[in-house]
């Protein structure tokens, strides 16, 4: 029989509030094995775990209840305190009244029965519970940075400076990123490029940095510093060894009506390309979708001029294994489609643009060579109107846009306001906000500058419709402050849309296993206290994968998560989980389900000889758990329909004596 | 089709191919017919039989034959060999061990439903193709027409293809076929929960926790069975209380979903006539309509939805927001 204590936390008065401890303590004292039982106000602070360390020597302990927050807060501050004065810390479990009690119910009696309930289902469990011992696992040192772009090549860099090495997968042809498409950047006015791309040549410079452009991840394996990932190097139909990114076959390919996606589609390029002069590697792309050797068979022009022999039209996916002992997501965002907003008649005329097309239009290396021109007539556009809040901070109920704030667009909105009145003071520049966000350093300096020096007209109020009529654009919109109805005449309408995490995140979230919210946002361990990393241990984020930020801030987090990497690599062994599954070799069917669900691969299949009731000896096909890749998830216990498969810590039996006690 | 089938069985016999055969056995009538195996061509001769009565599926007997010494001939039935492909799927038969003869069906006969006609001590039931003449103990003679005593799960048959097999006796193999099976499922669905428990528990009333279920189910193979197993929490002989007959038969669903190939001999061998194969088909007709169609043994090699995670797989909301009838 354990000797069972039981420790009820008041958590202030965030548990005390809306459960009556006092009570609980007093409920829990008749439950079977309980001898010790009482309530403190914080039992997470130094004078709390005294309490459970000396109830623990005085009253000869063997179990421990904490009826407290979730175990993800404290189990490992309980356990440690149980350790520190001999009992096996795998002996101590947590009965979660705080987010699963007090902070969701109001009623007292309520809260408390719930209380009770909770803390009867942890004693029951105890009862079962077996010391468990920790085993070891080696750390790869080596980190995989997903996306390429300012916040991979930040957080590649950092880590790569502390001595480690780093792959960067980046899936289009070069790294680089959004920041490589914008024009300057906000509060500074200094050009994207000038400060980006002498990044992205310190990342190829640097030795303990490894570029795998055009590759995608493929397969993901393993656990915290030991991941094993499956790495799709796409083919490029071009050696990239032997490529000198000279640009000869660029020039030379006959297929030019490609539309280039480096400039949003407002030009084209040829069918074998680099994106952009300053990309990294530098290595031409062939197309296969426009490329007229790969679709027709005829052709081979820019086989025949390229200097090197880099052309390979029969190059195919080459898939490359690696290990690893941190993976950090970097996938950042991309604009959403503004076409479902019809009020805004983007897909009617040319001349509404997304801000990051304006960015395009107005870059010097862009489809207009920094010329700002609307994109219908090639003409110079005298008033233009930006909208603000396109899909962003939108009602739960409206299906096309986001609830969020995507935090950027009030400064690059100034930024273009500002840029545009200085390159071009007889342009009329509007912005229509709900409101204008400038927290940040020098960022509402920044603004005020638009609104005071450069003069744009800055409306509250938001835009209704725009119809094209006439080569111009009818703008009717309201301002709130001067409660009138507007219609301007304008040339141009910039959408300020909002940003949504990219695509690729979602099936890499289920590969990893990492949590995402309701925007496919990943989750971060905990909001305040660990933002870089994800639940998921050896997983970290950086960047707009993890919720939309700017440049200052997405590199700030990049470092950050680099920090946590160099934290974990720098670890020559982390302590396991002795919570892992094992096969009662004599139940198992050697069916194989647990082997399918595995997601670790940690179950492998051996035949062994057994002798059997009916004293014969037979062969039989049985599951093994390599005890160091399992993570103790659980799937196999349940897939397994002998009951063979039970995990050390949650068996079925401690989860069946739990459900017992809840139901009694 | 029975003598091709005794012919063949010697064949293989006298050349080694085999040294046993699975197969079904007379019994002191007509209708009482067991699955056995036979090691000589004169036990052949003297015993086997394969009639409407010989519907017992005998996949589940190879898990243990095909780990004895040598090869064995067994004869599968379109059914028998779904079940068969799906306990190859799950290692529990070693198919190298066994020679398979497909063998073609047309429904199989419910012997209660003859019975259920009045008829009692019946001593001889004569095949006249489409009919059945019935003679008992106490003179009657009847005529009953073979449709009307199939056995319901082969009206509503899923397949007449053979899925593994080493070869057909009758060329070509069938074809899976259009069935109604769910209609009975959707029928329950559109219950209101009350009523459906109280369907239930009317039908789970007249368990008597026999087992046969249990013994018969070809997907039942484990070692031991969690009801046999003491430390699984659930192991009783008998139903305590009402509640636990229920979950007996609920627990056995949810063990064989996505692996039951709704054989149907739970319900045929059921001494109490508990429509216990309206319980798997429910599972598979929900994992058809939440996971896309899937029909567990068609082929060895597929994943079974419930051990299979992909990506556009429904989320676990889906199950809640369709429900049944509310």
């Amino acid at each position: 029989m354990q000797r069972i204590g039981v420790f009820v936390c008041w958590c202030g008065s965030n548990i005390a509030g809306t459960v009556d401890v006092k009570q609980v303590a007093e409920m829990l004292k008749n439950e079977p094995g309980v001898v010790f039982s009482t309530d403190y106000q914080y039992m997470c602070s130094e004078s709390g775990q005294n309490l459970i360390k000396d109830a623990i020597r005085e009253h000869g302990l063997t179990g421990v209840v904490v009826c407290s927050c979730s175990p993800r807060m404290h189990e490992n501050t309980f356990r440690k305190a149980a350790a520190s004065v001999g009992l096996n810390p795998y002996m101590v479990e947590i009965a979660n009244i705080r987010e699963q009690c007090s902070w969701i119910h109001k009623d007292m009696g309520v809260g408390t029965a719930k209380a009770v309930i909770l803390g009867r289902a942890a004693v029951a469990k105890v009862h079962l519970n077996a010391p468990l011992t920790a085993g070891e696992s080696p750390v790869t040192k080596r980190a995989l940075v997903i996306g390429g772009g300012i916040a991979g090549i930040q957080t590649a860099l950092d880590i790569a400076e502390a001595g480690f090495p780093v792959d960067i997968v980046e899936k289009s042809p070069t790294i680089g990123g959004k920041m490589a498409q914008l024009d300057k950047t906000f509060p500074t006015l200094d050009c994207a490029a000038c400060i980006l791309t002498p990044k992205m040549v310190e990342a190829a410079q640097q030795e303990n940095i490894n570029i795998y452009a055009y590759s995608e991840v493929d397969e993901v394996k393993g656990f915290v510093g030991n991941f094993s990932v499956k790495i799709r190097r796409k083919a490029r139909f071009i050696k990239e060894d032997l490529c000198t990114g000279c640009g000869l076959c660029t020039e030379k390919c006959p297929m030019k009506k490609v539309p280039n996606e480096f400039n949003l589609g407002m030009d084209n390029r040829s069918a074998v390309y680099i994106p952009f002069a300053q990309a990294v590697p530098k290595v031409a792309t062939i197309d296969a979708n426009y490329c007229i050797k790969k679709k027709t068979g005829k052709c081979g022009l820019c086989s025949t001029v390229c200097g090197v022999g880099a052309i390979d039209y029969d190059q195919k996916d080459e898939i490359l294994e690696e290990k690893y002992g941190a993976i950090v997501v970097a996938t950042g965002f991309n604009p959403i489609s503004v076409e479902k907003f019809d009020e805004f008649a983007y897909a009617q005329s040319p001349d509404v643009v997304t801000s990051l097309e304006y960015e395009r239009l107005m870059n010097a290396a862009g489809p207009t060579n920094g010329t700002l021109l609307r994109p219908s007539d090639r003409q110079h556009p005298h008033t233009i109107v930006f909208v603000q809040c396109v899909g962003s901070r939108c009602d739960a109920k409206n299906e096309k846009g986001k609830q969020y704030c995507s935090k950027v667009c009030c400064m690059y909105t100034a930024k273009h306001a500002m840029l545009t009145r200085e390159k071009y003071p007889d342009t009329d520049v509007y912005v229509f906000y709900i409101d204008v966000r400038t927290p940040g350093k020098n960022f509402d300096e920044f603004y005020r500058r638009a609104v005071e020096d450069y003069g744009v007209h800055y409306i509250k109020g938001m835009v209704g419709k725009v119809v094209p009529e006439n080569g111009k654009l009818k703008v009717q919109a309201s301002d709130l402050l001067a409660n009138e109805q507007l219609h301007i005449d304008a040339d141009m309408v910039v959408l300020a849309a909002a940003v949504e995490p990219d695509k690729s995140a979602r099936p890499l979230a289920t590969m990893l296993t990492a949590s995402m919210d309701t925007n496919d946002f990943f989750t971060e361990a905990h909001p305040k206290l660990r933002p870089v990393e994800s639940p998921t241990a050896g997983v970290f984020l950086s960047g707009m994968c993890q919720g939309p930020k700017d440049i200052p801030d997405t590199v700030s987090q990049a470092s950050a998560c680099a920090a946590k990497v160099i934290g974990l690599l720098a670890k020559d062994k982390l302590t396991g989980n002795p919570c892992v599954a094992h096969s009662n070799e004599l139940l198992c069917n050697g069916c194989s389900s647990c082997e399918k669900v595995c997601p670790y691969g940690a179950i492998t299949y051996s035949d062994k000889e057994f002798r059997m009731p009916d004293r014969t000896t037979a062969v039989r096909r049985v599951a093994e758990v390599n005890p160091a890749v399992c993570q103790g998830c659980g799937a196999c216990t349940v897939a397994c329909p002998s009951g063979a498969m039970d995990l050390y810590g949650f068996s079925n039996q401690q989860i069946m004596a739990e459900v017992d006690a809840i139901c009694k | 089709m029975q003598d091709r089938m005794i012919a063949r069985a010697k064949e293989l016999l006298a050349d080694g191919t085999v040294n046993r055969v699975m197969g079904w056995q007379k019994g002191e009538f007509t209708y009482d017919i067991t699955p056995a195996v036979f090691h000589t061509a004169e036990e052949l001769d003297r015993d086997f039989v394969c009639n409407d009565f010989a519907a017992a599926n005998v996949s589940k007997y190879l898990v243990k034959e095909s780990r004895k010494e040598g090869r064995i001939l067994a004869f599968l039935k379109p059914c028998d060999s779904y079940s068969f492909a799906q306990l190859m799927k799950e290692h529990r038969v070693l198919r190298e061990n066994v020679y398979i003869i497909g063998i073609p069906s047309w429904g199989k006969t419910d012997f209660e439903k003859i019975k259920a006609r009045g008829l009692s001590g019946i001593k001889n039931i004569k095949d006249n193709g489409a009919d059945y003449f019935v003679e008992t103990v106490y003179g009657d003679e009847v005529t009953v027409p073979k449709y009307e005593v199939m056995l319901d799960r082969c009206k509503d048959c899923k397949s007449k293809k053979i899925v593994v097999y080493d070869e057909l006796l009758e060329e070509p193999n069938g074809d899976v076929i259009e069935n109604h099976r769910f209609d009975e499922v959707a029928r329950l669905e559109a219950m209101t929960p009350d009523e459906r428990f109280a369907f239930w528990r009317n039908e789970l009333s007249r368990c008597i926790r026999c087992n046969a279920c249990r013994n018969v189910c070809p997907a039942c193979t484990c070692e031991k069975c969690v009801f046999d197993n003491r430390d699984s929490g659930v192991e009783n002989k008998a139903a305590a209380d009402s509640f636990e007959e229920n979950m007996f038969h609920i627990i056995r669903a949810f063990h064989v979903a996505g692996r039951c190939t709704d054989c149907g001999e739970c319900s045929r061998v059921c001494p109490q006539h508990i429509p216990l194969h309206l319980l798997n088909r429910k599972f598979i007709k929900d994992m058809n309509e939440l996971y896309g169609d899937y029909q567990a043994g068609a082929d060895p090699d597929t994943r079974p939805p419930m051990t299979d995670f992909r990506f556009d797989d429904c989320e676990p909301s889906v199950v809640y927001e369709r429900g049944g009838a509310k």
